[in-house]
């Protein structure tokens, strides 16, 4: 079962499972045809394979090749190439800072990702509950707030926290708090990574919600009459109604979200680029930071393949939790 | 949110509808009204609350756009002005804007264009056909959806060193391109499934050869599922930061994204004509958002739309 697909334009769908035999004419040679037809399908695929090859599976080996070489100022100048084996990987892994770092995109994945799933559950169960009217306000607020491009919104939230005119400052005075004159939101890793959150959790719970909304029209209503003719409580319902039926989209929902908030970049960056002092660097911002500004690519390379590595791992939860759903359909 | 797991049935809630105080009801029962007046009540209250919460930055931004310079840097925030156009006239008539107005559109409508046509032959053949690694070009193209491209970067930086296209708007387009094509495979594929066999069979069983009986009898009817690929397709392309950043160093070479956070550092306390700017960028996506929100909610969620 599809629970996003459903109850949306047809065409939109998950395509149904190819057919398992193929139509009578379909393999069959046909004698006008100067291409023997079993060439056909990979001429047809040739340039969407080529292209693939060229731009993602060359990057992702050159990456691990890279990782192996110290690449430093020194050698980018000089075109050398100097092999070091796993010595950027050792150096990392002896690295303080890259153990902090990995902390850091591990406690703010979760915190984010946690957020996201709670607050974007509870505003689709909130927008299942309401009048088409308040429904539509509701969804239109959140469908803004979706599709705001990252460098944009990041933009905005720089202005809404900016020191001295911010409008969050004159929030923070009008409700009585003190010290918010000209405070600095951006001034310490922490507060600056809370903003980064505020503004991941904003834009992604309406993807969320609105996904949970679809869902929930799924499910059909005599189902709730009969569980509240069993005398089930609301928490009762969302346990053993709501949440089995809409289990496969929990599923896949929380692991895209673990992984698009894992390699976050954009927020991350274009918000305070990393700082104040490197401290609010998650593992994609630190690999471009060793890279682009340390002039460590070698280093900068390994971080990424360790990344990547560990961003592997969610992923194939995720694709297992995909090819069940094309299986059962 | 005090009640979060309640429920109504899912043609939504009744009860936020006001009874109707015809003929006189007992007390009990008035009273029972009044209480199921006030249960409708707080979900459409916590509804409004939140829309205002999430449209929040959105609106700060258009309205901070059009204020009047001396109304955007207050201590005290003013939310009624007459409204001014000079924001975007300080943003627009930035040296190279239009380049990088002209670099945004190539690179997309570039990386777009590729796409669909790499796509559209890609995915037919793996709809309609039977071939060797057929599955696991559909579990390539799947796994390529989630690429960590913006883990990517420093490599990408590398490669295109070495090849010496680094502020380069082909490469860009290149890149872009590769980025769309995995999703834009995914979506064809089921579009063309969609289509029944049956009528190509028809077309061809009446003479048409089997590209006639594409392009006339499947291509017509693929249109609309083109038309929303493609335009989730450019608002990647549109959005991307993380490879433009890395690549193209050179003004002439930048995107607006780019554009948009140097902007700021540019400007300085110009906060009118940076959301002015940011405006600008922003409202294409906005637009085309409203447009396929059905479709974005339905069936996109195995492709990343939006990361």
């Amino acid at each position: 079962m599809t629970v996003q697909t459903e109850g949306v334009t047809p065409v939109a769908e998950e395509p149904p499972p190819r057919d398992p035999a193929p139509g009578p004419a379909e393999p069959s040679p046909r004698p006008r045809r100067s291409l023997p037809s079993g060439w056909l399908p990979y001429v047809l695929i040739g340039p969407a394979v080529v292209a693939l090859a060229v731009f993602l599976g060359y990057p992702l080996i050159r990456n691990v090749i890279v990782s192996l070489q110290q690449l430093g100022r020194i050698e980018m100048i000089s075109r050398t190439t100097v092999w070091t084996g796993l010595g950027n990987y050792t150096e990392l892994l002896q690295d303080d800072m890259f153990w902090t770092v990995v902390a850091r995109t591990f406690v703010f994945m979760a915190v984010n990702v946690v957020l996201i799933m709670v607050f974007g559950t509870l505003i689709g169960l909130l927008l299942n509950r309401l009048g088409k009217k308040m429904r539509m306000v509701l969804s239109i607020s959140l469908v803004l707030a979706w599709a705001m491009p990252i460098v944009a919104s990041a933009t905005v939230f720089r202005w809404l926290f900016d020191t001295q005119f911010g409008v969050m400052n004159w929030v923070m005075r009008s409700l009585g708090f003190e010290g918010y004159d000209q405070h600095n939101w951006f001034d310490t890793g922490f507060s600056t990574l809370a903003i980064v959150t505020l503004l991941i959790v904003w834009a992604s719970v309406p993807f969320v919600a609105l996904n949970m909304y679809a869902g929930l029209t799924t499910i059909s209503g005599e189902l709730y009459e009969a569980a509240r003719m069993d005398g089930a409580s609301n928490a009762r319902i969302f346990r053993s109604v709501v949440f089995p039926m809409l289990k496969p989209f929990f599923l896949i929902t929380t692991f895209l979200e673990i992984i698009w908030v894992f390699k976050a970049f954009a927020q991350i960056y274009a918000l305070n680029a990393g700082g104040p002092n490197r401290e609010s660097e998650t593992l994609p911002v630190f690999a471009y930071v060793e890279g682009m500004s340390q002039m460590q690519f070698g280093v900068a390379a390994a971080a990424s393949v360790l990344t990547i590595l560990l961003l592997m791992i969610a992923m194939s939860f995720y694709f297992r939790l995909i090819l069940k759903q094309e299986d059962e359909q | 949110m005090s009640h979060p797991t309640t429920l109504a049935g899912p043609a939504g809630a009744p009860d936020a509808v006001t009874p109707k105080n015809g003929g006189t009801p007992g007390r009990d029962a008035a009273r029972a009204k009044r209480r199921k007046t006030l249960r409708g009540i707080w979900p459409n209250v916590l509804a409004l609350v939140l829309a205002a919460l999430f449209i929040f930055p959105v609106y700060w931004m258009f309205s901070t756009s059009f204020k009047p310079a001396t109304e955007v840097l207050t201590k005290t925030p003013t939310f009624f002005f007459s409204p001014t156009f000079e924001h975007y006239g300080t943003a627009t008539e930035v040296d190279l804007f239009w380049t990088f107005v002209r670099n945004s559109v190539l690179v997309t409508v570039g990386a777009v264009a590729l796409a669909l046509v790499v796509a559209l032959a890609a995915s037919f053949a793996i709809v309609r056909m039977r071939f060797k690694g057929r599955k696991g070009l559909v579990l390539a193209v799947m796994m390529a959806q989630m690429a960590p491209w913006e883990v990517m970067v420093i490599v990408m930086y590398l490669i295109a060193r070495d090849a010496e296209v680094l502020n380069s708007i082909g490469f860009l387009t290149l890149i872009y391109f590769v980025m769309v094509l995995p999703f834009t495979i995914w979506t064809l594929r089921g579009f063309i499934a969609a289509v029944p066999k049956e009528l190509e069979e028809a077309a061809m069983i009446d003479g048409c050869s089997r590209t006639q009986a594409f392009m006339k009898v499947i291509f017509p009817l693929l249109a609309p599922g083109l038309m929303s690929t493609s335009l989730f397709g450019f608002i990647t392309a549109w959005n991307e930061f993380a490879m433009v950043l890395v690549l193209n160093k050179d003004p002439e070479a930048y995107t607006l994204p780019l554009w948009l956070t140097q902007f700021q550092s540019a400007f300085g306390n110009d906060w009118g004509a940076t959301m002015a700017a940011s405006s600008l960028f922003a409202l294409p996506v906005l637009l085309l958002f409203i447009f396929l929100q059905r479709r974005a909610v339905g069936g996109l969620s195995a492709g990343a739309v939006k990361g």
